[in-house]
């Protein structure tokens, strides 16, 4: 009981963090708000007992994407509106 | 106009994704192709982790072209990135911001561990969680934290492309001994299969391993640093 409250708790996170990635105004924030998707995505694969998915998810999702995302923001200059 | 189309892609959007909501159910138990898996992959294989055991022995083809489609956004990205950034040394990119302190000194410590972690994902892939792929990507990740604590660092391309090419030809010339010595391409049971759990088992599984996780890891690697110049 407990335990699927927490995955429901998970994935209502993964859906606001997604909902401010594309609803935030700085590009900025709205990139670490979609890293934040990725991250909370990676928990619920470790509660729902996917910890293989989870660890690509974390690395490539929340991590390695994100940190693309944020150069190109800087190189582009759209970071400082 | 625009608003229009948009209202018309959200709806059927929504019309699919009706369809796969209404119809679900949750899995009491495994499937029939899971339950077949979990039953023959530990002694067929020998590995402790399915997972592993399905993406590289049966699943090895899938595999081998998400590292091919991951070389091409590499070589991509080189090409696309490469050319401008050529010749500049550490010295003449322009200064940034340096990394807050917590950065840099919290990068010194968790980054050996990270790296680490990474090593034990990779080579670990047959009995624990993981895998080439993972390991791979959690050492890349250590790279960029690495990037992003020390800016004037300059990472070797000329040395990650040469292990990541070496590491490609002896995956696929490890699928092809399978193909001489055992089932098919990619088939990891031309080594012995050893004692099930121990760190040297399951076949050519932890070789195969260890070579997705160089060429993974040196791939996103060069990636992020081609992104940073």
């Amino acid at each position: 009981m407990l335990a699927e409250l927490f995955i429901l708790v998970i994935c209502a996170s993964i859906l606001v963090s997604g909902i401010l990635a594309v609803s935030l105004r700085g590009l900025m924030a709205a990139m670490i708000s979609a890293g934040l998707a990725s991250l909370f995505a990676a928990v619920s694969y470790v509660l729902l007992a996917a910890p293989d998915v989870a660890m690509a998810e974390a690395a490539i999702g929340a991590g390695l994407s994100t940190l693309v995302f944020l150069y190109a923001i800087r190189k582009t200059n759209a970071g400082k509106e | 106009m625009k608003r229009f189309f948009g209202a018309v892609a959200v709806l059927l959007f929504g019309v699919v994704l009706w369809g796969v909501a209404t119809g679900y159910a949750e899995r009491g138990a495994p499937s029939e192709l899971a339950m077949r898996y979990l039953a023959e992959v530990p002694a067929d294989l020998g590995a402790a982790n399915v997972v592993t055991g399905i993406l590289i022995t049966y699943r090895g083809f899938d595999t081998l072209g998400e590292v091919a489609v991951l070389f091409m956004v590499a070589a991509t990205v080189g090409l696309l990135l490469g050319g401008e950034s050529r010749g500049t040394s550490a010295a003449s990119r322009p200064a940034s911001r340096p990394p807050s302190e917590l950065v840099s000194n919290g990068a010194e410590v968790v980054l050996p561990v990270i790296f680490l972690f990474g090593t034990y994902v990779i080579v670990n892939g047959h009995l624990s969680a993981g895998g080439g792929f993972q390991g791979g990507a959690v050492v890349a990740s250590a790279v960029g934290l690495m990037v992003l604590a020390r800016p004037s660092a300059v990472l070797d391309h000329g040395f990650l492309s040469i292990a990541e090419s070496l590491a490609g030809v002896l995956y696929v010339a490890t699928g092809i001994l399978g193909l001489i010595l055992a089932g098919g391409f990619l088939d990891s049971r031309f080594l012995p299969p050893g004692v099930f759990g121990a760190f040297v088992s399951a076949g050519a599984i932890p070789l195969i391993s260890a070579l997705l996780g160089i060429k993974v890891g040196a791939e996103l690697s060069v990636i992020i640093d081609r992104f940073r110049s």
